[in-house]
């Protein structure tokens, strides 16, 4: 993973991707318009506000009483429903931009699926399964790879916002949602979930890591190796397989097969832990077994109450699935 | 001058026992009591609100602040909006609509003043309720009190799987209640305006304030029953085995939003037309010239009532509805734009070529123009759909309802509060506190919602209870907290003036304010029944006609 900048930022004015940037162009159209007509109808309210206050001079008498007046009332309603006309083909054209691009043969897709409170990232076609951190490949102008998302949801409503790729879709249960990104730079992208979706809602925390091609080749052979096999650490493993741990994780070539937590057959590939709530650190992570509670309140991960000696050996097992 | 003190004292209970006042102020039908329990109502849940918004504010002063938990950060947000929609906004303008109403169509009482009564004990009820769940639910964590699921409480979050406890269920049942209770305020309003007018009074020389109203009411008919019926649904779910809601089930979480909004956006306009209705009584009297375009401002009006029925889906438009639904969707948001446009330009008018006198309601009345325009341009933002796509749920969302609610709602209902106060109470608000309450709110107002738009464009989600720092949101975030305190410390200025005034302001007389509907040819505060002979008007400006025998409106009308 060296060698990629991390934004610093998810700022919506520094579009990175496609839509992000075809988005990014029609704000700067709707901002034109809006401060154009904030000007004059400001400059209106001030220009009558210091013209027409009352004066020590004038004070006694009231001044004409008019009604109204139909030519100007139709001017004011007229203007106004051009440029809502103006605004909304120039919108719609940036719907229909986004949200029916067909999907070319070379995109890759991924299945995004929320959970209370991390993000589980399936690559049907590749066989891998991983969270929290979205590995894709960068897009080529020339030769465009695309990554398209299925999104739905275990649980409650969530919804995928990386601000420098693309708008937000929601992640709701029972209902496939679509977009699709197209970074031509590689780097890391930070976002987060952006539907409230219970007590950990703000650390639901989502990265989405843009490979060059081959080195988005290296990740996923590693990715689809069997979860390595270390005899030195079968204590760790046994505390491991002997824990409820296996009720919600998966670990490929043992008995662990549960699907309520991320699949940690792969953990070290990660830089985060608890859906970015803190780094991949064994310090780190022997604390977020032993108290989640100290890393992400509420998080849905109980507290195991190891033994010292257990926590180390499960820790130092954990350590070796990279 | 005689009748006018005694009435103050009668009002103030002097010299009564104050069991006996006490009876009477909870048994009362007078559509005047009852408005101003209904303000009082309101004033006291604007305070509540207003600390769990403090609350949310220190929070999120600095990142990764632990101040409060994350679950009692997300009772807090719930609590405010909850409360500030349904306990403090809604009552706020059904008690202004309560007293004003009959008043200035020289009506005696609203047309069912039991049901009125009935409606706003149910209001009172509902907020009850609310705020027991601190005492009697359980949250989304299982230990936790007062309802989390967000004001919205989008399915499945309310459903037995994620909120096991019952603080959901007050949630529920307290919104379903004061529903019951604005259905009846909506109705009696309805009826109120339709047959109790007072002869000369058509439907064309009806004041604003009343025109507005009464599509008001027309709306709160049309887009409260949904929320009730959802309300039932939900409560179908949670104790009957039904799967409107569950999905996992196979119930539909979109199904909820649909019926969310349907009463939500509609809930806006429920909203804001009352404080265009303050507005529109208050910037011609100030401007010393009718209102600009009459006819034009009650088409609007109607105009708006009817679109806002077809918007809702703006809310939605990141559940992937399909690219027609978004196309429909803003259309329809923006072209809401045209009428409220209109507005606005009609209220400049109405001070293009007048005699403006700052007094405080019309500097309320000015920040509501300036900080409504606002809003209205950052509503276009977000009704273009895939701008809404990056700015939707987050903090410029916030900001933008915010500078409607508080910016537009609030600031109108100060204006209110300072135009109408010497009416219900016979006294004037001191005009010095009323001039720091609005520089302290408007400095207060800016500082917190102005800065509120850039963590939103830097991509912070609302409803977070903590976030990351590098983000460029610590000190954005700062300053709106500030800004908030800042607020706070205006509500404080503003309720020491409702109350020393109340002792010790200047007799106000019936007509402080040289105006010209009805309610001001009434003593301050009006008798019981209002108007000793039904008052018969010949034009919208009944005492513009009374005070202007040798050039009155009704020869032009």
């Amino acid at each position: 993973m060296q060698g990629y900048l991390i934004a610093s930022s998810t700022n919506i004015l520094a579009p990175a991707s496609t839509p992000a940037r075809t988005i990014f162009g029609l704000s700067l159209f709707v901002l034109g318009i809006t401060a154009l007509i904030f000007v004059v109808v400001a400059g209106l309210m001030v220009y009558s506000v210091v013209k027409f206050r009352a004066r020590a001079t004038d004070a006694a008498r009231e001044p004409a009483q008019v009604c109204g007046s139909t030519q100007i009332e139709l001017a004011w309603t007229v203007i106004p429903a051009l440029i809502v006309a103006v605004l909304f083909l120039a919108t719609a054209r940036v719907i229909h931009a986004i949200q029916d691009t067909p999907k070319p043969a070379a995109a890759l897709d991924v299945i995004v699926v929320g959970h209370q409170f991390w993000w589980e990232f399936r690559y049907p076609k590749l066989g891998i399964v991983t969270a929290n951190e979205l590995h894709i490949p960068a897009s080529d102008r020339a030769r465009p790879t695309p990554t398209f998302l299925k999104l739905t949801s275990a649980d409650t409503d969530h919804s995928f916002w990386v601000p420098e790729l693309g708008g937000k879709t929601d992640l709701i249960p029972n209902r496939v949602n679509q977009m699709w990104l197209d970074p031509p730079r590689p780097g890391i992208y930070l976002g987060q979930c952006a539907q409230y979706c219970g007590t950990q809602h703000a650390k639901m925390l989502l990265r989405v890591v843009v490979e060059r091609p081959a080195d988005f080749g290296a990740w996923v052979s590693a990715q689809q190796q069997a979860a390595i096999q270390d005899a030195r650490v079968s204590a760790g493993k046994r505390v491991f397989e002997t824990n409820v741990c296996i009720n919600c994780h998966a670990v490929s070539g043992t008995a662990a097969d549960g699907r309520f937590g991320p699949d940690l057959g792969h953990l070290m590939s990660r830089a985060t832990l608890a859906s970015g709530a803190a780094e991949n650190t064994p310090s780190n992570l022997r604390l977020w077994i032993q108290t989640p509670d100290a890393i992400k309140p509420g998080s849905l991960m109980p507290a195991m109450k190891l033994s010292d000696a257990d926590l180390d050996a499960v820790t130092a097992y954990l350590e070796t699935l990279r | 001058m005689s009748t006018n003190a005694s009435a103050i004292e009668n009002i103030q209970g002097i010299g009564r026992p104050w069991m006996e006042v006490l009876h009477e102020w909870v048994t009362t039908v007078d559509h005047k009591g009852l408005g101003l329990l209904y303000i009082l109502y309101a004033l006291s849940y604007l305070v509540i609100g207003g600390f769990e918004a403090l609350i949310i504010r220190a929070q999120l002063m600095h990142a990764h602040n632990h101040l409060v938990s994350p679950q009692v950060f997300n009772r807090m947000f719930t609590m405010h909006g909850t409360t500030m929609i349904f306990f403090v906004a809604m009552p706020m303008l059904f008690g202004f609509a309560n007293y004003l109403v009959p008043l200035m169509i020289g009506a005696r009482d609203m047309a069912f003043p039991r049901l009125n009564a009935f409606s706003f004990w149910l209001t009172a009820l509902g907020g009850g309720l609310l705020y027991f769940s601190f005492l009697g639910g359980n949250g989304l964590y299982g230990a936790g009190t007062a309802p989390d699921v967000g004001w919205w409480a989008y399915a499945p979050l309310p459903a037995k799987a994620f909120s096991p406890g019952h603080s959901s269920d007050y949630w529920t049942i307290a919104l379903l209640v004061s529903g019951l209770g604005s259905v009846g305020t909506a109705i009696n309003i309805l009826t109120t305006v339709l047959c109790m007018r007072c002869p000369g009074m058509h439907l064309g020389r009806m004041p604003l304030l009343v025109w507005l109203n009464l599509v008001m009411s027309g709306m709160v008919l049309i887009a409260v029953t949904p929320l009730t019926a959802a309300q039932v649904m939900l409560l179908v779910d949670r104790y009957l085995g039904g799967h409107f809601f569950d999905t996992q089930a196979g119930g539909s979480a979109t199904l909820w939003m649909h019926f969310f909004w349907i009463f939500g956006h509609p809930e806006v306009y429920i909203l804001i037309l009352p404080a265009f209705a303050f507005v529109s009584e208050i910037v011609p009297v100030y401007s010393r010239k009718p209102i600009f375009g009459y006819p034009v401002m009650v088409g609007a009006t109607v105009f708006i009532g009817f679109v806002s029925m077809s918007v809702w889906a703006h809310h939605m438009f990141t559940v992937g509805m399909n690219s027609y639904a978004n196309s429909f969707f803003t259309i329809t948001s923006m072209v809401v734009g045209i009428p409220t446009g209109i507005k606005i330009f009609n209220w400049i008018g109405t001070m293009w070529g007048g005699r403006i006198r700052f007094k405080t309601p019309m500097l309320f009345c000015l920040g509501f123009l300036f900080q409504f325009l606002v809003a209205g341009l950052t509503g276009i933002m977000l009704a273009s759909s895939p701008f809404d796509w990056q700015l939707g749920n987050s903090y410029f969302v916030v900001a933008h309802f915010h500078y409607v609610i508080v910016g537009g709602l609030l600031f109108a209902i100060f204006a209110a509060f300072y135009y109408w106060y010497p009416k219900f109470t016979g006294r004037m608000l001191s005009e010095q506190l009323g001039k720091v309450h609005f520089w302290l709110f408007l400095i207060g107002f800016h500082a917190t919602f102005d800065v509120m738009h850039i963590p939103g464009i830097l991509g912070m989600p609302r409803r977070i209870y903590t976030y990351e720092p590098g983000r460029g949101w610590d000190t954005l975030n700062l300053i709106v907290t500030i800004g908030a305190v800042i607020q706070a410390a205006a509500i404080l200025v503003f309720v020491c003036n409702l109350a020393v005034s109340y002792w010790k302001g200047a007799n106000a007389g019936k007509d402080p304010w040289d105006a010209w509907t009805l309610e001001w040819s009434a003593t301050s505060p009006p008798p019981a029944y209002n108007f000793a002979t039904i008052p018969v008007v010949a034009s919208r400006r009944p005492l513009w006609d009374l005070k202007h025998p040798e050039d009155p409106d009704s020869r032009y009308e």
